[in-house]
């Protein structure tokens, strides 16, 4: 059996189904997430075929433990690190609304990353070029194991569909800088003022 | 070689000198790795002299081994080893968290650290490299303030070193709180807030050798695998499995606070002398209602999350903050100390976790301490004006501080309980030693054996190689998944025990083909690797020294208070049937080949390839 739902459901209820030919986000609740990265190991394992937690596309931070939480892209609806791209190395993806990285064009410089409000992106550990979630294509696979396990951190919703859409078209606000996002759920864990990070 | 980093990094404290080193496809074939190959080389570079080694100095070796399905497994653990200061022996104390896992990605299989330091030192380890660094500044600081400052730290470091990379993720630590510096015999080695390698007693073996941290942050991926697309699939199945096992999913082993008490009478109670109780107020519901503020809370890969995060919300002890209680701290630092309230129970485990002690041995040290002032022995003036009444949560905080510290009665209390018995026999002139509750100088875990209701039996500790570890009980039959050759597996492997109970027998075996691309035969490994281990582990321990040294003939036995029966509770009257101990004790040295002392047969050595251990154990045990 798997974990009950304990905390309060999603504003975006449970009635967004998936196509891979819609743009799709992926809402975020950090208060559930256990800090058990198994997305991280889905992730590098998809796109490296190996369990590599720095090469894959979202990364748990624990700056403060009890407050893990993972920290990836929101595709922001004004995408500024395309925008920032010097060589046009990035694109946004018509399927699913993912950042796309050209790691031909893609030359490592970092300006993506000083462009996200949440400095998301990071450069690939061993290659020349930026990592950024691409949705697996409008099957991300860190939702998979994210659900499978019951934790339901992460849930893809239809941007498309405006039964869901009506509410919130801020994607950008979930752009965060990791310090920022620590500081928030240690106020909420631990009802701390003080600096903990 | 699949699963391995194949790379160890060796490092000389003394002399300041890093280097790397590895170990040949044999060596890893037979000793695995974590539990095993600490063993192996401990052996190797110390077996000789053994009984003239002192834990607590520069000459001992400190070992931080993952193994090949570190990372792998679900489930990620680290096997911290070296001489023990508790037993004497070598014990494989494992602890969860991600360190294993960046140490791998940082492209090592493990740590070998030997000397002592000059002045504090931490050691920063990135990819395939180390340094040694000035510590100083967290020398002295508790757990949470040691983990910040080296957490944020270490990220200034790595941004410096790399502008470019984007923003840095924590590095993963293992570290010492105040315990470990002053050499307290019971301080761990810990992770987090409150993970913990308790066990042996490495904390102090860090603090002696002025190592206050190991700081890793790995960027590359974990080693190649024999099998990758197998991998994942053993790892969803591992996982599923672990998603079924609603019980300890959803409590962990926090539920066994109440129910080990109240239904199988095992659960130590004011230092054993009880092991039955009905405190509804220990549910793992109270918890759950009332300090509970992450219901789920896990490390690297882990598919149960058995931990819970817990904060004290009202009362005196508001504030306190830690993991959940597991069994064993809602035992030793709850009903052992007659407390049976969650608030004050995760307030001394919070606390017991920043000084960087063992619940398990500090809470028995309490208890016995505890249980001599109850009968007169010890006095408020002996205990530096603590009244040490059971259920008193502050005064059982103000002793753990002192002993921490190793103030006053602390200092004595600080050698853990036994060797501190023998001080207050020495001191008051009473046989206190009845009321030590020990296996070879270490507190047992908090599984009574009384009651015959528990998965512990009368020789689990009695004649366990790893003497009071109750993660690692001698059982029969010797297949069994409790059993300790089985378990000398795990902690080879290095992975969690846990995230075991509810597979096939099968699958750990498909699981080491798939990383390592060896098949290890069920039979291969009870009749020979496990029993090469065991007894290399055996040898140590009974070679001992230099201030304890233990004889088979007197020492696998229960402690004393095994043998009074138990005075309440559905089982009253129960206690350990001596003849019956001493038939099992015999079956299982034939078992396991050891001869009628205890001692591993010539034969049996022989057969392994352990003929040097033969020779030594001749010389000086037989």
């Amino acid at each position: 059996m798997k974990p009950k739902k304990t905390f309060c459901p999603s504003v975006f209820g449970e009635s967004a189904k998936l196509s891979s030919q819609g743009s799709i986000w992926i809402v975020r609740d950090y208060l559930r997430c256990s800090g058990c990265r198994k997305c991280e190991i889905a992730c590098s394992l998809f796109h490296e075929k190996r369990i590599w937690p720095e090469a894959s596309r979202i990364r748990v931070f624990m700056l403060v433990p009890g407050a893990e939480f993972p920290h990836f892209c929101t595709q922001c609806e004004d995408y500024p690190c395309v925008k920032s791209c010097p060589v046009d190395a990035l694109s946004v993806s018509k399927d699913t609304g993912a950042v796309l990285v050209d790691k031909e064009k893609c030359t490592a410089c970092g300006l993506c990353i000083d462009a996200c409000p949440g400095r998301v992106p990071h450069i690939h550990p061993t290659e020349k070029y930026a990592v950024i979630c691409d949705l697996c294509g409008g099957n991300p696979q860190c939702v998979k194991v994210c659900r499978e396990g019951g934790w339901d951190v992460l849930r893809a919703v239809s941007k498309a569909d405006e039964k869901n859409m009506g509410r919130n078209r801020a994607y950008k606000l979930y752009a965060r800088k990791p310090e920022e996002v620590t500081r928030d759920l240690v106020a909420s864990l631990y009802e701390a003022e003080e600096e903990w990070i | 070689m699949r699963g391995y980093a194949v790379r160890f990094l060796e490092v000389d404290l003394s002399t300041e000198k890093v280097k790397e080193l590895k170990f040949d496809e044999s060596i890893l074939r037979q000793y695995i790795g974590g539990r095993g190959l600490a063993t192996k080389i401990l052996w190797d570079r110390l077996g000789d002299r053994w009984e003239t080694i002192n834990p607590l100095g520069p000459e001992n070796i400190l070992l931080v081994l993952t193994g090949p399905l570190t990372g792998f497994f679900p489930g990620s653990r680290i096997c911290v080893s070296g001489k023990s200061p508790q037993s004497n022996g070598v014990v494989g104390s494992t602890v969860a968290g991600e360190f294993p896992v960046e140490l791998k990605c940082a492209g090592y299989d493990g740590l070998i650290v030997t000397g002592k330091a000059a002045k504090p030192s931490y050691l920063f380890i990135t990819d395939s490299q180390a340094e040694i660094r000035d510590a100083s500044h967290v020398w002295g600081k508790n757990g949470k303030q040691t983990l910040k400052m080296l957490t944020r730290e270490g990220r200034e470091e790595l941004k410096k070193r790399f502008p470019m990379y984007g923003e840095w993720k924590d590095p993963a630590i293992l570290y010492i709180g105040p315990a470990g510096e002053n050499k307290v015999r019971m301080a761990a080695v810990m992770a987090k807030w409150a993970h913990a390698a308790g066990y042996g007693g490495y904390g102090a073996v860090m603090g002696s050798k002025n190592l206050k941290a190991l700081v890793a942050k790995g960027t590359g991926p974990l080693p190649e695998v024999e099998d990758i697309e197998k991998v994942r699939e053993l790892i969803d199945e591992v996982s599923d499995r672990c998603y079924s096992e609603d019980v300890l999913r959803r409590w962990g082993t926090a539920a066994a606070g109440y129910e080990v008490g109240a239904i199988l009478g095992s659960e130590p109670i004011r230092n054993w002398q009880e092991e039955w109780h009905d405190e509804k107020s220990f549910g793992v519901d109270k918890f759950e209602q009332r300090v509970w503020i992450k219901k789920y809370w896990g490390d690297f890969g882990c598919p149960t999350t058995c931990l819970k995060v817990a904060m004290v919300k009202a009362g005196p002890f508001k504030g306190a903050i830690g993991d959940n209680p597991d069994y064993e701290l809602q035992a030793y630092l709850g009903t052992n100390l007659g407390i049976f309230t969650p608030e004050e129970n995760v307030y001394l485990s919070s606390l017991i976790d920043d000084l960087g002690l063992c619940g398990i041995q500090c809470g028995n040290v309490l208890g016995f301490a505890g249980e001599l002032y109850q009968r007169g022995i010890l006095t408020k003036e002996d205990l530096d004006g603590i009244e040490l009444k059971w259920g008193d949560a502050e005064a059982f905080a103000t002793l753990a501080k002192k002993v921490a510290m190793r103030k006053g009665i602390g200092d004595i209390l600080a050698e853990g309980s036994y060797r501190a018995a023998l001080k207050i026999k020495e001191m008051k002139k009473k046989d206190v030693m009845q009321y030590v509750v020990h296996e070879k100088g270490m507190a047992v875990g908090a599984h009574g054996v009384r009651s015959e209701k528990d998965y512990t039996t009368d020789i689990s500790y009695a004649c366990s190689v790893q003497a009071g570890d109750h993660t690692s009980p001698a059982y029969l039959p010797i297949h069994h998944g409790n059993s300790e050759l089985t378990i000398i597996l795990h902690d080879s492997g290095v992975y969690c025990w846990f995230n075991t109970f509810n597979l096939p027998r099968t699958l750990k075996w498909d699981f080491f083909k798939a990383v390592t691309g060896w098949e290890i035969e069920p039979e291969e490994w009870y009749e020979t690797t496990a029993r090469r281990i065991l007894h290399l582990q055996r040898a140590l321990l009974l070679l001992g020294g230099p201030d304890l040294k233990w004889n088979p003939k007197l020492h696998d036995d229960n402690p004393p208070r095994f043998y009074e029966p138990l005075p309440s509770g559905p089982y009253a009257g129960k206690k350990v049937d001596r003849a019956k101990f001493e038939d099992s004790k015999k079956e299982y040295y034939e078992e396991v080949g050891w001869d009628e002392n205890g001692i591993p047969k010539s034969e049996e050595l022989k057969r392994l390839g352990l003929g040097e251990v033969d020779r030594v154990l001749k010389q000086k045990v037989r």
